[in-house]
C-alpha cells in the first residue's frame, strides 16, 4: 500500500495549478478542483503510473440551495494497485454544463444520467442523456432540496377511464416535520401569539 | 438467394420471471442474435435517498434493508460504519463478531438465491427447492436475533440492537455443520451438469480491463481474475482476525462466476465457524448514552436514562459536520455509502452506491452478439436485485 501522504504530495506536485485544495481525512484524499480541469485531472489519475485510479466508483451531486454556486459534483475513484480512494469535488452553478467523462470511464454513463435525473445537471458530449430512475414523462429533479418529499403527482388505476392516470398529490394528512431540536423554547406559533 | 432480414424490437419484462424483478429490457434482435440491449430501470424507485435526508439516523436504518432485500444486514453495515467513523465510536468486540457473523449469513442467503435461480433460468428446478429450504433456516436466525425474517433493522451505529438470544449460537453451529453437505449436493447437480455448462461456459465473458472500466465489483470482478475483496484489502470491523480465501475466476464467464459464488459460500461457513469458536463475551453496543439508547430496565429507575431514551427516540443523536465514503463487500459487490452530515440529527445527503447499478449498466456490452436465450443466463449471473439498482 502506497502511503497516502506520499500520494497527496505526488498529486500536488504533478497537478499543482489545477488543485484548489487537498485534504486527507478518514484515510481518503479529498481534492477540490476547477470544473474546467475535470476531464484532464480524471484522465491523469486514471492513466498515470503513480496514481492508477482505474475504477470509477460513483458520481453524485449535492445541493446547497442557499449557496451562490448551488451544486457540488462529487467523483469517487478507487485505485486497486495502491489500495487508495480519492474524492474529487467540483462546484457547479445551476444550468451550467459539465464535461462528461464517459469517454474515460464507460461506467460514467448511467451515473451521469442519474445526476442529470436527480439534480438536473447537464453533461456535455454525453452519448445518451435521458432520465433513468424516474417515471417516463416525469418533471422536476427529486433530490434537489426544494423538491417536496411527497412529490407532485400520484398515480392510480382509474376504473372509469380503464387506464392508469396521474393526479396531483392529495394527502389525508400532510407530511409532518417536527422540530425536535428546540423543544424547550416552545413552538413557533405560540411565540408569535405571545409577541402580539 | 439472400433472404431479406429486418431487426426486431423485443420488449423483455417488466413482468418476466427471468428478469429478476422489474427490469424492462428493450432488445434489438437480428433473428435470434441480440444486437443491442437497452435496460430501462427505475420501476422500483422509491426515493430512498430523499427519504433518508428527511429521517433521523436511527430511522434511516430500515431503508437499507429494503435495498438489496436478499442480504439486508450487509447494507446496514455500510451505513453504521459511516456514522461510526464520523463520530469515532469504538464498537465492542462482541458486537463486531456478531455483525461479521450476520454479514456472512447474508452472503450465504444472497448466494443461495443467486446460484439456484440462475440454475432455474437455464432450466434446472431442483436446486431452487433445495436451496430455499436452507434460506428459510437462515432467515429463521435473522428472525430470532432481530424479530424479522427480512427487514432486520438490527445494526446500529456503535454495535447491534440486542444480544443473541440463548442457544442461537449452537443452532447456527449446527447449521454450519450441515450446510457444506448441501453445497455439495448443489454442486453435484450443477457443476458438471452438461446442460448447465452448455448454457453458462463462455457466455457473458468479461475481460479484466472491461471489468475495471465498467466499475464492476464483487464476484463480477473476481470472476474475471482480479483478486479484490474489501474484506481483505480494506478490512472493516474485525475481518482481519479471520482466515479465509478469496476465490478468483479465470475466464470471466457466467460459469466462473457461479463457481466463485459456490466457493464463497464455503468460505462464509468457515468465517461463521471461526466467529462461533471465538465469540467474545461483553457488551453488544457502545456505552455512550448520547448515541445508544439505555436498557429498558434503567429507564424505570434512572432519570438520566429516561431523558436519554426520550431524546434519542425523538430528536435522535446528532452527527458532527463531515463527509465520508465507506464501503463494504456486500454479496453482490462494493456497497458504499457517501454520507454528508451537517451537525443535525438528520443526514444532509446520503448517496448509496449499489453494485448492481454498474453491473446492469454493462448489459449492452455483455449481451451484444449473444443469442436471445442467453439473456436470462447473463442477467442471472450478474446477480441483479432491483431493490438496490432502483433505490
Amino acid at each position: 500500500m502506497q502511503n497516502i501522504q506520499d500520494l497527496e504530495k505526488i498529486l500536488n506536485s504533478e497537478l499543482n495549478t489545477k488543485i484548489k485544495s487537498s485534504l486527507i481525512k478518514h484515510n481518503q484524499i479529498y481534492l477540490k478542483i476547477d470544473e474546467v480541469d475535470l476531464t484532464e485531472v480524471i484522465l491523469f489519475l486514471k492513466t498515470n503510473s503513480k496514481t492508477k485510479f482505474r475504477q470509477l466508483i460513483d458520481i453524485t451531486a449535492v445541493d446547497f440551495p442557499e449557496n451562490e454556486i448551488r451544486f457540488k459534483l462529487v467523483y469517487l475513484l478507487l485505485s486497486h494497485e495502491f489500495n487508495q480512494r480519492i474524492i474529487i469535488e467540483i462546484e457547479v452553478k445551476e444550468k451550467e454544463i459539465v464535461d462528461s467523462i464517459t469517454s474515460i470511464f464507460p461506467a460514467a454513463n448511467w451515473m451521469e444520467r442519474e445526476v442529470f435525473d436527480m439534480y438536473g445537471i447537464d453533461f456535455k458530449d454525453h452519448p445518451d442523456l435521458r432520465r433513468i430512475l424516474t417515471d417516463y414523462g416525469f418533471e422536476g429533479h427529486p433530490l434537489r432540496k426544494d423538491f417536496p418529499l411527497t412529490g407532485h403527482n400520484e398515480v392510480r388505476y382509474s376504473h372509469e377511464t380503464k387506464k392508469v392516470i396521474y393526479e396531483p398529490v392529495k394527502l389525508e394528512q400532510n407530511y409532518r416535520n417536527f422540530d425536535y431540536e428546540s423543544p424547550w423554547e416552545g413552538t413557533k406559533y405560540i411565540k408569535e401569539q405571545t409577541k402580539e | 438467394m439472400a433472404k431479406e432480414t429486418k431487426t426486431l424490437n423485443l420488449n423483455f419484462g417488466p413482468q418476466h420471471p427471468a428478469a429478476h424483478g422489474v427490469l424492462r429490457l428493450i432488445l434489438q434482435l437480428d433473428g435470434e442474435i441480440v444486437e443491442k440491449a437497452d435496460p430501462h430501470i427505475g420501476l422500483l424507485h422509491r426515493g430512498t435517498e430523499k427519504l433518508i435526508e428527511n429521517k433521523t439516523y436511527t430511522q434511516a436504518v430500515p431503508y437499507f434493508d429494503r435495498l438489496d432485500y436478499v442480504a439486508p444486514m450487509n447494507q446496514e453495515h455500510a451505513f453504521a460504519l459511516a456514522i461510526e467513523k464520523i463520530l469515532k465510536i469504538e464498537v465492542p468486540i462482541r458486537a463486531q463478531y456478531i455483525r461479521v457473523m450476520f454479514c456472512e449469513i447474508g452472503r450465504i442467503l444472497s448466494h443461495i438465491l443467486n446460484v439456484t435461480t440462475q440454475a432455474m433460468d437455464v432450466g434446472a428446478l431442483t436446486p431452487t427447492l433445495w436451496g430455499f429450504e436452507e434460506r428459510e433456516i437462515l432467515m429463521g436466525f435473522y428472525e430470532k436475533v432481530s424479530g424479522s425474517r427480512l427487514h432486520a433493522n438490527y445494526f446500529r451505529a456503535g454495535g447491534v440492537h440486542q444480544d443473541l438470544p440463548k442457544g442461537l449460537d449452537k443452532e447456527i453451529g449446527k447449521f454450519c455443520e450441515r450446510f457444506p453437505k448441501i453445497i455439495n449436493d448443489l454442486e453435484l447437480l450443477l457443476t458438471d451438469n452438461r446442460i448447465f455448462k452448455q448454457r453458462n461456459v463462455d457466455i457473458g465473458v468479461v475481460s479484466k480491463q472491461d471489468a475495471l472500466d465498467y466499475s464492476f465489483s464483487g464476484v463480477m470482478l473476481r470472476g474475471s481474475g482480479v483478486p479484490w475483496d474489501l474484506r481483505k484489502s480494506q478490512p472493516y470491523d474485525c475481518y482481519e482476525q479471520f482466515e479465509f480465501k478469496i476465490p478468483v475466476g479465470k475466464n470471466g464467464d457466467c460459469y466462473d462466476r457461479y463457481l466463485c459464488r459456490i466457493e464463497e459460500m464455503k468460505e462464509s461457513v468457515n468465517i461463521i465457524n471461526q466467529c462461533l469458536a471465538n465469540l467474545p463475551v461483553g457488551p453488544i453496543k457502545t456505552d455512550d448514552g448520547k448515541i445508544s439508547p439505555p436498557p429498558k430496565k434503567e429507564i424505570k429507575q434512572s432519570m438520566e436514562a429516561l431523558i436519554h431514551h426520550f431524546k434519542l427516540y425523538t430528536e435522535g443523536y446528532r452527527v458532527d459536520k463531515d463527509e465520508i465514503y465507506t464501503a463494504v463487500e456486500a454479496p453482490k459487490g462494493e456497497f458504499g455509502v457517501y454520507l454528508i452530515s451537517d451537525g443535525s440529527s438528520k443526514p444532509y445527503k446520503c448517496k448509496i452506491r449499489a453494485p448492481g447499478f454498474s453491473h446492469l449498466q454493462a448489459m449492452d456490452y455483455l449481451i451484444k452478439g449473444h443469442m436471445l436465450a442467453d439473456v436470462p443466463a447473463v442477467l442471472g449471473s450478474m446477480d441483479i436485485v432491483f431493490g438496490e439498482v432502483d433505490r
